[in-house]
């Protein structure tokens, strides 16, 4: 990158390395505590958050409406049918999940390479992962068709003297989703515990004091507990790292294992959990650029976290792009002409649009602007991408599932897919779930974890002659 | 433990990590034993000067990982071979590779409970009352931006009025006396 751009003076940029600071000077261990403790202990809420959460909990209604119809007249109120079998429920169910994985890459693999810059959006992407999750289980359930039976899928002792069928990809999602909420969850709070014990202690109503102190488990910060804690948290990030490794590819199993042209390929698994990382940075980007101006955090969640983020949206974009590559390039080479004419039909059939929609959006537009430094710490431009990447891989999803399903094998049994009103209300019912989950976090939960932050700052730092002897 | 009276510890707190670790390592030097630093965030070299050096989670993760490997994989087994026989395009019964999926979950999901819940129960939590809470000056600064060091009153060498002499020594931001 050309360091002329960089003016020297800009007090976002540290001059010992000329990188993008990662907290604002002049912060203390009170000034952030106070910072981010405020916006939770606060008596007055925005009204922005009430506007913000109407809406989200007036769209989350409508999810509502949609599931309760679903229940009462069955899928039959999808657009699924054959050919076209799985539609929006399974685009939706891998889209969300995908988007949940970035949580887990923030908190567990970041953490694992040291970056320590993550630590101020762990937190609400962690956050963002639990929702996601939370999203995308409703998917597969109430896909099912008799959602009340769901609990067949797990393996316990019955009257029917019933197992479920161990050999089946379906089934290992089952797994995979479950030990991905749980583990997620877990971390999650386990992450929040001393900033639990901040809050109890700063926490001026009675009631305020209760729960945060029940939430807090007692903690008072004793070195002791905080070195078997960042233990635990470190075996957790290296748990959850293979964890969401292995989430996208069993899903992208459910795929691939498939004897359908287009499904059936080897280069899923890299290629899903690729994408997955993609569209869920993408999606933290969309939350933490108005959360940053909303609530002032521009001194925690600084410029060096968008361009940083922008830099991992840019490889992560590339193997993505690899992967799109790879399959037209394995069309031609597997001399297949099923796999041949599903490609053809895939860009140039009568759904041939949306593939060119997925390339502009997930290959065109990012991958060649996320090369400027400029671009990449321009906010609004930041947040552009963000939803053209969203976009895109909703897109790509839907590409896979459709274009894959509707022209098949034999011309006889071609089909066409046309969602309904149902559908559409479904997925968007999802998003104002997510929206109004979200604003309870920001409102109820510490949003960046203070004792991390405090780790980052200057006076955390003890003379190197005291380090010296400690470890005589 | 049952309710006690008396003198928990005495508390001196400091403005600075530094500060603390240097006033944990010279008590562990004159010979302290039963005492404890708190920290706003994890002081790696305080819990060194104060003796603690490893910890029992990994163990408890590895254990908890192995048996949720068994747990699924045997369950996967039985299921499949006895309990429930299914012929799936001609497969064998016993197919183990497709049960790896299933038990490498299983894995991750016993090792990171046990990661999780055995560390708060090494760390005695959850706890729902602690007589450091009564120090006037521990609510305000512990969980914020003071560091501490409490040497309790179980340890042998302990005597209020001279223990509270020796920590003055070390130049403490205060000593206070915790009541249980």
């Amino acid at each position: 990158m050309a360091t002329s751009e960089i003016k020297t003076n800009d007090p976002g940029i540290d001059p010992a390395t000329g990188e993008f600071r990662v907290i604002a000077p002049g912060q203390t261990f009170r000034s952030v505590t106070e910072k981010i403790a405020r916006i939770v202990l606060t008596p007055t809420t925005p009204l922005g958050w009430f506007a913000i959460f109407g809406v989200g909990g007036g769209v989350a209604t409508m999810l509502l409406v949609a599931v309760t119809w679903l229940f009462l007249k069955g899928v039959g109120i999808w657009a699924i049918t054959q050919p076209v079998a799985w539609g929006f429920a399974i685009i939706n169910f891998v889209w969300w999940i995908g988007i949940g994985h970035a949580g887990t890459l923030i908190s567990a693999i970041l953490l694992l390479f040291k970056q320590s810059w993550r630590n101020s959006i762990n937190r609400f992407a962690e956050a963002m992962t639990i929702f996601a999750v939370v999203c995308a289980g409703m998917f597969p359930l109430i896909h099912v068709g008799r959602p009340w039976l769901g609990y067949w899928l797990l393996p316990y002792p019955n009257t029917m003297n019933v197992w479920p069928q161990f050999r089946s990809p379906l089934l290992w999602d089952v797994f995979a989703v479950s030990t991905y909420a749980t583990i997620s969850v877990v971390f999650w709070y386990i992450g929040m515990v001393p900033d639990f014990g901040t809050m109890r202690d700063r926490a001026e109503s009675k009631f305020a004091q209760y729960v945060y102190g029940m939430l807090s488990m007692g903690w008072r910060g004793s070195v002791r507990h905080w070195m078997r804690y960042e233990t635990a948290s470190l075996l957790l990030a290296g748990l959850a790292t293979p964890l969401v490794l292995s989430v996208h590819t069993v899903i992208s199993f459910d795929f691939a294992v498939a004897v359908l042209p287009g499904w059936h390929t080897t280069i899923f698994p890299p290629y899903f959990v690729a994408g997955a990382i993609y569209s869920g940075f993408a999606m933290v980007l969309t939350l933490a650029i108005p959360l940053r101006k909303f609530y002032h955090l521009e001194g925690l969640v600084t410029e060096r976290h968008i361009d940083n983020m922008g830099k991992v949206m840019l490889a992560t974009g590339f193997i993505v792009g690899y992967g799109y590559g790879m399959e037209v390039f394995m069309a031609w080479y597997s001399a297949s002409h099923w796999e041949a004419f599903m490609m053809w039909n895939r860009m140039f059939g009568p759904m041939g649009w949306s593939y060119w929609v997925l390339v502009t959006c997930n290959l065109a537009i990012p991958l060649t602007t996320l090369w400027s430094r400029k671009l990449r710490t321009s906010i609004p431009f930041m947040f552009f991408i963000s939803i053209v990447v969203n976009t895109g891989m909703w897109f790509e999803r839907f590409v896979i599932v459709v274009t894959s399903l509707y022209r098949d094998f034999l011309p006889s049994s071609w089909g066409t897919y046309r969602a309904t009103k149902w559908d559409y209300m479904t997925y968007v019912g999802t998003l104002g779930l997510f929206t109004a989950l979200f604003l309870l976090f920001v409102r109820f939960l510490p949003m960046i974890p203070m004792s991390e932050i405090r780790m980052m700052l200057p006076g955390a730092k003890i003379k190197a002659k005291a380090a010296a002897e400690a470890g005589h | 433990m049952p309710p006690r009276e008396g003198t928990y510890g005495l508390l001196a707190e400091f403005d600075t990590p530094g500060d603390l670790v240097r006033a944990a390592r010279q008590a562990r030097q004159d010979g302290w034993r039963r005492m404890d630093c708190y920290t706003p965030y994890p002081v790696e070299e305080a819990a060194e000067a104060i003796g603690f050096h490893r910890n029992k989670v990994p163990l408890i993760t590895l254990i908890g990982g192995l048996m949720g490997l068994a747990a699924m994989f045997s369950l996967e087994t039985w299921i499949s071979t006895l309990a429930f026989p299914l012929n799936i395009g001609g497969r064998p019964t016993y197919s183990w590779p497709a049960f790896i999926v299933p038990a490498y979950e299983w894995t991750i999901l016993f090792a990171g409970l046990s990661a999780a819940f055995g560390m708060l129960a090494l760390n005695g939590l959850p706890a729902l009352y602690h007589p450091l809470f009564n120090a006037p000056n521990f609510r305000d600064g512990a969980t914020t931006d003071k560091f501490f060091l409490c040497l309790e009153a179980l340890d042998p060498k302990f005597n209020l009025a001279e223990t509270k002499a020796y920590l003055e020594g070390l130049q403490p931001v205060s000593v206070v006396e915790v009541e249980y």
